[in-house]
């Protein structure tokens, strides 16, 4: 692709910790290659910022490739931008003309505290997990890896629901701050396949618990989560969930040692 | 400082059971007395952390990123080696160590290796059994790829995302001990020093990456898992976090730091675009299976669109020059021959580093679709970085670092030189040699984690009387505080004109002309020379606004080059001394008439582990000589 150089002016929230109030701060970024990431474009600005003795714009990010999902800011008001299941740090300057203004601001959700300026804190999803989010299979105790067949078409749809990269871009997309999408992902991976059967109905039971114990909003069906989805992890997921929430709901029989963690 | 690697003798496929038996139980009862310090929550760390919790151990594992999901293993896109021989095609334990060790040069240690080949079968059933979802065939079996170097399908793969689901597998074992209570997790937390207690591994120390608090852990045993030192290069595909410094401190702390100068360069990655270029992107090598290589014959067709380059004038350099194993000649040797043609004018793209990957001859064989189905999301990742479209018009790509076989020397305990540091993972020098070959970084983290630690852990435990582990008040713990505070002052007390990132990319540009996929002793002695000016420079101009009693990006990315600054010269020491070519190891002085690495067996048949000695004195380099009883030291060849 044919490099183009454009300058833009950003908008970006700072907020120099949890108990600030924050608000934004303009800047100008000139002479922005197109060929830049969006994460290159901030480090640029960062880099400014830092020789004048200012402190750079706090933000999440790791891989710079779209899997381990730890960057993610609403950009012009989308979780991650505007481009199809593509994570904030996928994003190219390609995706922008010159002269545009952008705003850049951090996912906000009450479950999702800000730490400081682009940063929050997304705890609440390892809570969800660990509350039941898992097969219980000590290493160890596993029988053959072909003792247990699994068909095609269930492997392929739990690895659908297994590409979550646990981003939270669904619940900041979603006006009631949902986290539905997120967790039926888990559930529905773990449901789909024969290893996840023992505990498949304690598991959406506890995580749902969870779920809502950590402030998230409840879910009426608006689907923005599945928009802003970087993976394209589907709302069929959550009917598949609600069915097995039901069902727990109504078959659900207290076991005495159960398998499960918190 | 004495290199002893306490494999167990007897013949090579009864070691790891002898082994097994011979080592001390710790009474059930007592597990929950010993505390283990686990660095690291990737395979590796993960692996480990939710393994031990299981058996009963106490447990606090850390990492820096904000969830332990989120490790750089992460990002591991082809596949995971099993000696499963599913396939029928001729697999067995033997011919995944023989692979290992020939792919690694003839450069690792026979006992560790045969483990690794050993325990891969265990590994894949655990990671079934936590519901992985590995790729299945039709009739609902697992299906399997090949990968470089290796003449077998022995590779499990979930679609190009390999390494997020292991990881998840672990993670969620993590996770459920977790909500058990038996493990502490410290997230957004960077260690940054060990204690040590009379020449024993203590404990650690630990900045709060939000609070700016350092603090001490002290734990019975100390394991690090904490990854690979590939980003002292500054463009690599790691994860841009991903840090020596763990491993650093504890170098500096007594452990001996092993084979620095092996590096890895991944053959298939997205070229370098500009100045602003913050990391390089990898295409999975499984891309191989099915992609030719190739560029073309004469210089003058490099700009050329790549329809009006005829089938003759193309070169598939790689099926010409080693037609046994083609576009899936291993990384260190595809790499170089990807350089070669670059040096000789017949690059591609803007830049003319790149070369092509083409898949007409694939797609027009098993159609579109199929190559949808087995590449689609590398093929989006590429349209999303470079803005072509794939199916289109071939891939570009170029080698990039992607890997360090080097790292703390571990015994077959995995147990550094300093007593009850244990290092795991890409962090440790063990199994790979002077070369990793696709698809058993995964293997070897998970190897480590689930199936070895634990037991040599524990077996070290038994020789600790339990709940003797000091506190964090001991003096050499707030030594050790004092030191990283101290570090944090000096950092943020520079105040000079240059940020941190404009002397890390500095280093990787020093690192990758003179210490990366070709060395000379000239070059090597340049960079000698090179390196401590601008160590110095950095500690006099370098600027870290901000506060230490806060979240502070700049100052954890400063702290993390200064560390890198010192290893970059042990690389190159390492690199200097080691007169012989092996694996990602290529000096240009030993190669044969068509190009290929020379090995020196006479005189380089050994391990080199670095002793530090002090800031302002040479380190010690001691050998651990390699036996080899099992396998025939071979030239190795892909022809
Ligand atoms: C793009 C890419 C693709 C790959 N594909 C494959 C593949 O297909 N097959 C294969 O076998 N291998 C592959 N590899 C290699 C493989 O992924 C890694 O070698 C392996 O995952 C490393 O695992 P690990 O557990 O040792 O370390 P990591 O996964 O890197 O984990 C390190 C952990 O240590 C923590 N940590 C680091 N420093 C500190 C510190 N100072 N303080 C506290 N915590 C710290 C981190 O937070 C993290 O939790 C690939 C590598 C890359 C870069
Ligand atoms: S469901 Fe999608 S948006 Fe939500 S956390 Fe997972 S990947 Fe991110
Ligand atoms: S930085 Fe890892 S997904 Fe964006």
């Amino acid at each position: 692709m044919s490099e183009k150089h454009i300058n833009l002016t950003l908008y970006v929230w700072r907020q120099k910790n949890a108990q600030d109030e924050g608000g934004f701060v303009t800047y100008e970024a000139k002479h922005v290659s197109t060929e830049m990431s969006f994460l290159e474009m901030l480090d640029v600005v960062n880099e400014g910022l830092i020789r004048k003795g200012e402190e750079p714009i706090a933000m999440d990010h790791d891989c710079r490739e779209g899997i381990c999902g730890q960057c993610g800011v609403v950009i012009n008001g989308r979780p991650h931008g505007p481009r199809e299941r593509t994570t904030t740090c996928q994003l190219h300057m390609r995706s922008f003309e010159d002269g545009d203004t952008i705003t850049i601001e951090p996912f906000r959700a009450t479950a999702f505290p800000v730490i400081k300026d682009l940063i929050v804190d997304r705890g609440a999803f390892d809570r969800i997990i660990a509350a039941g989010g898992f097969i219980s299979a000590p290493t160890g105790s596993a029988p053959d890896g072909n003792a247990i067949p699994v068909k095609k078409t269930c492997a392929d749809l739990a690895m659908d629901a297994a590409a979550c990269i646990g981003c939270g871009a669904c619940v900041a997309a979603c006006p009631n701050a949902s986290a539905m999408l997120f967790v039926s992902a888990k559930i529905s991976q773990l449901a789909l396949l024969p290893q996840g059967q023992p505990e498949r109905y304690s598991r959406v039971k506890d995580m749902v618990a969870q779920m809502d114990d950590e402030e998230f909003g409840t879910c009426t069906n608006h689907g923005e989560c599945e928009a802003a989805c970087p993976k394209a992890v589907s709302l069929e997921n959550i009917a598949r969930m609600n069915r097995d929430f039901i069902w727990s709901s109504l078959t659900y029989r207290p076991e005495s040692g159960g398998s499960g963690g918190a | 400082m004495e290199l002893k690697a306490n494999a167990p003798d007897g013949p090579l496929e009864k070691k790891w059971e002898k082994h097994k038996f011979d080592m001390k139980l710790v009474n059930p009862a007592n597990k929950r007395k010993y505390k283990v310090i686990v660095v690291g929550s990737g395979l590796a760390g993960g692996a480990a952390a939710a393994s031990m919790a299981e058996l009963g151990y106490q447990v606090e594992c850390f990492c820096y990123q904000d969830s332990p999901r989120r490790a750089h293993s992460i990002a591991a896109q082809g596949g995971i080696n099993g000696a499963k021989n599913y396939h029928n095609d001729g697999d067995s334990v033997l011919r995944l160590f023989y692979d290992t060790i020939k792919g690694g040069d003839f450069r690792a240690r026979e006992a560790n290796v045969y483990r690794l080949a050993e325990v891969s079968n265990n590994i894949i059933d655990q990671c079934v059994a936590q519901g992985v979802p590995f790729a299945r065939e039709y009739g609902g079996l697992l299906d399997n790829r090949s990968f470089g170097g290796a003449l077998v399908s022995r590779t499990f793969y979930a679609r190009g995302q390999t390494g997020q689901q292991l990881l998840l597998g672990a993670y969620q074992a993590l996770e459920r001990q977790i909500g058990l209570g038996t493990i502490k997790m410290h997230t957004r937390s960077e260690m940054l020093e060990v204690i040590i207690i009379d020449g024993v591994a203590k404990g650690i120390v630990v900045r709060d990456m939000v609070t700016g608090q350092v603090q001490s852990y002290m734990g019975d045993a100390v394991v690090l898992a904490t990854g690979g030192y590939g980003n002292v290069m500054y463009l690599a595909t790691y994860a841009k976090g991903c840090n020596a410094s763990a491993i650093w401190r504890a170098y500096k702390k007594g452990a001996a730091f092993a084979n620095p100068c092996y590096t890895q360069i991944h053959p298939t990655c997205i070229p370098v675009t500009g100045d602003h270029q913050s990391k390089l992107t990898l295409m999975s090598e499984s891309l191989r299976n099915d992609g030719r290589i190739w560029v073309p014959k004469k210089k003058e067709d490099c700009k050329k669109p790549v329809d009006q380059i005829p089938e003759e004038d193309r070169d598939y350099y790689l099926e010409r020059k080693y037609p046994t194993y083609g576009n899936l000649a291993p990384r260190d040797v595809s790499s170089r021959a990807a350089k070669q043609v670059c040096d000789e004018g017949r690059g591609v793209g803007e830049t003319g580093l790149g070369v092509y990957l083409d898949f007409e001859a694939a797609t027009k064989r098993l159609g579109a679709h199929k190559i949808e189905e087995k590449y689609g999301n590398l093929f989006e990742m590429y349209d999303r970085i470079t803005g072509e479209d794939p199916y289109k018009v071939p891939m570009r790509i170029y080698p990039a670092t992607h890997y360090t076989m080097g790292g703390l020397w571990v015994d077959y305990n995995l147990m550094s030189t300093v007593p009850g540091l244990f290092v795991l993972g890409e962090a440790n020098f063990s199994d790979h040699g002077a070369n990793r070959l696709g698809a058993s970084a995964l293997m070897q983290g998970l190897a480590d984690g689930y199936f070895v630690a634990p037991y040599t852990v524990g077996n070290y435990l038994a020789g600790l009387k339990p709940g003797s582990c000091p506190t964090a008040d001991h003096p050499e713990a707030k030594a050790a505080e004092a030191e990283v505070s101290g570090r944090v002052s000096r950092l943020l007390g520079i105040n000079g004109k240059e940020t941190p990132t404009y002397f890390h990319r500095e280093l990787g540009k020093i690192l990758w002309e003179y210490c990366g996929m070709a060395r000379n002793d000239a070059g090597l002695k340049k960079a000698l020379q090179l390196l401590p000016e601008l160590r110095q420079r950095f500690w006099e101009d370098v600027k870290v606004p901000g506060s230490g009693a806060d979240l502070n990006q700049s100052l954890e990315l400063a702290g993390r080059v200064a560390d890198f600054l010192e290893l970059g010269e042990l690389m190159c020491r390492d690199a200097l001394e080691r007169r012989e070519s092996c694996g990602g190891h290529f000096r240009e002085e030993w190669q044969s008439p068509e190009g290929e690495a020379v090995r020196d067996d006479e005189n380089f048949c050994h391990v080199a582990a670095w002793e530090y000695t002090g800031d302002n004195s040479a380190p010690n380099r001691h050998t651990e000589e390699l036996k080899f009883e099992n396998v025939h030291l071979a030239t190795r060849s892909y022809k």
